[in-house]
């Protein structure tokens, strides 16, 4: 190759790189030699397997991530190489299966919550969220954004750390200690300006609870010339209303319980929905796939649509950096999603709904505990308080093998005697009740 | 040159049309408590939740297992990656992912791990990223990285913030970022996205930033320089140290863009050139896999004062033990929630500890040394040229004009690219760098065999000659693959637009 090339040492094609520049010696990387497979193998289990697991029972930590159920046939699927050696359908002709299955994607979620436009997905939902603040800042060209003082913590900071460039007024609006819920007046009053952008709303909450009558924030959103952001968690819409019926703008949530693994909080799977609406889609972030027809018009396929909002033609003037995004974990949801079917969906909504029930009903039964803290609905997740520190609570039950619920000493909520407790279809009746007898003992 | 590759072709129906809402193929675990729990509560969803609750059933069709499995292998089989054949994508490194990377991943170690277990209980993981993190310092001369960021776009907007930060807090109002014209979309979208004035650096004739045009950009108003070294051209900015003088003397900063860290790895770092902040993609240089459009890792590093931006949790050591370090006087905060992709961090792992420093470098000479066969194999294939110094070698990858062929047979680089489809090759990135007319963007990538690469060449030149001796039928190419050429404004039109089934049945009348 060299000779065909015209050199005679793989270094004069090095050579227009500054002397001083060059590294002496090869860089002191991994174990100073290269390691054979199984070395390797050997290295990463050994390491690897010094991780304590929490898997019976499972784990009853939330936080916005809760340990779901991955069927075989879904990990099978998505190791197809086809697929995951695959770069992003730039020639679409040679990925019409890809292309497909990202199409498929986008229409299950949009049927999921009954909205017209879904991306091909965000990073994660803390950044889905950033994303749609940004768009509504572009859409209503104002400064303000509303969210409530109860949503992810960790949300709220990405979304201040994605706000640093722009000087955009970020503000929360009060709650009420019983439900959890908005305090309406105090939306009311920060709506009267007619400046706000958005209000964002989560439902379910970070918090678990559920505001079951968002049309009344939707109507004063809108009535001021706001856009209304929904924060969704994607298997609670088994049961609850989707957002398109209570007029949201654009949807986002955390795409992880259909179908991934925890993976230590990434990769994720940020959904991204709006309405079709010309001047929302204009400003729409990320990736798109849309149907088309072949040139001779026999045959539909698809393609990847609208693509003069995307940074590779727009630059400076486009809506997104986005780029990469996580294809792989919207095929995996997108399989997951097709496994399930509505009836599933429903029904394993219904079941993550009675067994996180069932634990808040037992957990009251002990003196002094109030669970759920809140008095409002709730799916999935649920504030639990203690008459006792929960450090302590916590650290007995890791003595016990258990991963109790998450503390929230932190915001929203400094209180050092509650925490988030998750229930999901994994833990049975036998693994609730261990953990309300472990609870009993130590309080 | 005759081709037999044939794509597969299964005309596969939609998911919607070979499901329905009432199937499905998913077993609930513990299904027969459900009814004795529900009636120990004494309430159910719908009387829970009143108003909110979901009466219809959502409109997702169900499969049975072996339907699933049907559906979506059939779809795999008409996808195309690496595994295929050649990807040489421009600017996106689609190099071969060991299969062993893909295996040691799927763990419960890793996948049941919850981000908010205690550190206590995830040491052996921890201890994997803070030896990554050591490495990655080592490749790229920095002090101290931060895994937040999920992509390569998502470093960039990172540091983009950390530059804007920096400035904010030392007082000085700095809001123009220079970016190259050939650089990436994403350096100037990121930039934008910072709140950054983008302010746009010409290419010589060299091919490598004008010295002359970056000085009289320079002024008290530029905050920072965005560039990727080796550029889009696959040529080595050779005069970065001049560049990091100029602009380190008016008090601005180097961002490193690293998708294009491939051709040099190993070999040079964008430390001992000057940069002060540098992104990595974990999925383009170090092996992991691209999974169709993501997901990726971007990790970000910083050197100097610039360490107290980086996003934040940090992975540090203290007392023997790996810890997140959420301390922050002066940092941008939180790029997104947890701690980053740590599935395609492990690969990166597992790759560097398999090759070594020896063979991390081998890696990098062995893709500039495809580059440069490539183009000893097509240098004078009719139609084709080598813009910008053809004479210089080139790096991770090369960028040729079929601006002639188009000028003297109407082929056009699309009509390369999508040719190229039918002998069962991937095509290269087209029309990127703007900078360059009828542009074929080509990586092979390190991993790549002589035997495709020579036939790759081989196929453009058939192309060539089939282009002058008047063949119109690459108008219409491809047609081995699943489907014919698409066309791209019939999707695109307001009156088409459907990114959902519920919209394509809408326009189509139906319900």
């Amino acid at each position: 190759m060299l000779k065909k090339i015209g050199v005679s040492s793989p270094w004069d094609l090095f050579s227009d790189i500054p002397r001083e520049l060059i590294l002496e010696k090869p860089p002191r990387i991994g174990y100073g030699r290269s390691l054979s497979e199984y070395e390797v193998s050997r290295i990463v289990n050994s390491k690897l397997s010094q991780n304590r697991l929490f898997l019976d029972p499972p784990p009853f930590i939330g936080g916005g991530l809760c340990l779901h159920y991955v069927p075989a046939v879904v990990e099978h699927l998505v190791s197809r190489s086809e697929f995951y050696t695959a770069y992003t359908p730039y020639q679409p002709e040679i990925n019409q299966g890809l292309l497909q299955v990202l199409f498929e994607y986008q229409s299950l979620v949009a049927d999921l919550l009954e909205m017209d436009v879904v991306n091909a997905s965000m990073y994660d939902m803390s950044t889905a969220v950033a994303e749609a603040v940004l768009m509504a800042l572009r859409v209503t060209k104002r400064r303000q954004v509303l969210v409530p003082s109860t949503m992810h913590p960790e949300h709220y900071e990405v979304l201040k750390t994605w706000l640093l460039g722009h000087d955009i007024k970020l503000v929360k609006l009060g709650y009420d200690r019983e439900t959890g819920y908005i305090n309406r007046e105090d939306l009311d009053r920060k709506l009267a300006a007619n400046d706000t952008a958005a209000v964002y709303i989560e439902i379910p909450s970070y918090l678990g609870f559920i505001e079951t009558e968002p049309e009344y924030i939707a109507e004063q959103a809108h009535k001021h010339g706001s856009l209304l952001i929904v924060g969704i968690e994607p298997l609670s819409l088994g049961i609850i209303k989707p957002p398109g019926r209570y007029n949201a703008d654009i949807v986002v949530g955390e795409g992880q319980p259909l179908g991934l693994g925890l993976n230590y909080g990434g990769p994720l799977l940020g959904l991204f929905a709006t309405k079709m609406d010309r001047k929302l889609l204009r400003q729409l972030p990320g990736r798109l796939i849309g149907v088309t027809k072949t040139i001779d018009s026999e045959r539909e396929g698809y393609i990847m649509i609208l693509q003069t909002r995307e940074q590779h033609i727009k630059r400076e003037k486009a809506t997104s950096n986005i780029t990469t995004n996580e294809a792989l974990m919207a095929i995996t949801a997108t399989i997951y999603l097709s496994l399930l079917g509505g009836k599933g969906l429903r029904e394993l909504a219904e079941s993550i709904w009675i067994r996180s029930h069932y634990l808040a009903n037992r957990l009251s039964e002990l003196p002094k505990v109030r669970a759920p803290l809140f008095s409002s609905p709730f799916f999935k997740e649920f504030v639990v308080e203690f008459p006792i520190e929960y450090k302590y609570v916590f650290e007995k039950l890791l003595e016990k093998d258990i991963l109790g619920g998450l503390g929230l000493e932190g915001p929203p909520l400094y209180n050092s005697r509650a925490c988030l407790f998750c229930v999901t279809e994994l833990h049975s009746r036998k693994d609730i009740d261990r953990l309300v007898e472990a609870i009993g003992e130590i309080l | 040159m005759k081709t037999t590759w044939k794509q597969a072709r299964w005309n596969e129906p939609l998911v919607y049309i070979l499901g329905s809402k009432e199937t499905t193929g998913y077993t609930i675990p513990y299904y027969e408590e459900l009814a004795e729990l529900k009636k120990k509560l004494g309430y159910t969803p719908r009387e829970e939740l009143g108003a909110i609750y979901r009466d219809e059933l959502p409109e997702i069709p169900g499969l049975s297992e072996v339907e699933l499995v049907r559906h979506y292998t059939r779809l795999s089989q008409m996808s195309y990656g690496v595994d295929i054949g050649p990807v040489p994508l421009g600017s996106c490194t689609m190099k071969y992912n060991p299969k062993i990377s893909e295996e040691l991943v799927k763990t419960p170690y890793i996948q049941t791990l919850h981000p908010y277990q205690p550190e206590e209980s995830v040491q052996g993981l921890l201890e994997i990223l803070y030896e990554l993190e050591q490495w990655l310092l080592e490749l790229t001369g920095m002090d101290k990285c931060s895994f937040q960021t999920p992509a390569g776009a998502s470093g960039e907007l990172a540091g983009a913030l950390m530059i804007r930060k920096y400035f904010r807090d030392r007082g000085e109002e700095r809001d123009e970022m220079l970016i190259p014209d050939s650089a990436h979309g994403t350096n100037p979208a990121s930039a934008a996205m910072a709140g950054f004035t983008v302010v746009k650096i010409p290419t010589s004739e060299r091919g490598t930033i004008d010295i002359n045009a970056l000085k009289s950009a320079l002024s008290s108003k530029t905050a920072g320089i965005m560039l990727t070294n080796p550029n889009t051209l696959g040529i080595f900015e050779d005069e970065i140290l001049e560049v990091e003088k100029l602009v380190h003397e008016t008090g601005a900063l180097l961002y490193y863009d690293g998708a294009n860290l491939n051709g040099i790895m190993g070999i040079a770092r964008p430390g001992d050139m000057g940069f002060d902040i540098v992104h990595l993609n974990i999925h383009k240089t170090f092996s992991a896999p691209h999974g169709g459009g993501g997901p990726g890792a971007g990790v970000v590093c910083a050197r100097g004062e610039l360490v107290d931006y980086l996003p934040r949790p940090l992975l540090v050591k203290k007392d023997n033990k790996y810890v997140w370090d959420y301390s922050c006087s002066k940092c941008i905060g939180r790029i997104r929630a947890y701690y980053g992709n740590i599935v395609p961090l492990v690969k990166a792992y597992i790759y560097l500890a398999s090759l070594g420093g020896e063979l991390v470098r081998e890696a990098a000479i062995q893709s500039v040394i495809n580059t440069n066969y490539f183009i000893a194999l097509i240098r004078n294939i009719k139609g084709y040229e080598l813009p910008y110094d053809p004479d210089k070698p080139r790096k991770h990858e090369l960028v040729i004009s079929a601006k002639p062929l188009a000028r003297d047979t109407g082929i056009t680089a699309e009509d390369v690219a999508k040719t190229l489809l039918d002998y069962g090759l991937h095509a290269p990135t087209m029309y990127f760098p703007l900078i360059v007319e009828e542009a074929l963007m080509i990586e092979f990538t390190d991993t790549e065999t002589k035997k495709e690469i020579e036939f790759y060449a081989k196929v453009l030149e058939e192309i060539s000659k089939r282009a002058y001796s008047g063949d119109k039928s690459l108008k219409k190419t491809p047609t081995n693959t699943s489907i014919e050429r698409l066309d791209v404004v019939y999707g695109n039109h307001p009156r088409n637009v459907a990114p959902t089934y519920r919209v394509y049945k809408r326009l189509r009348g139906e319900k």
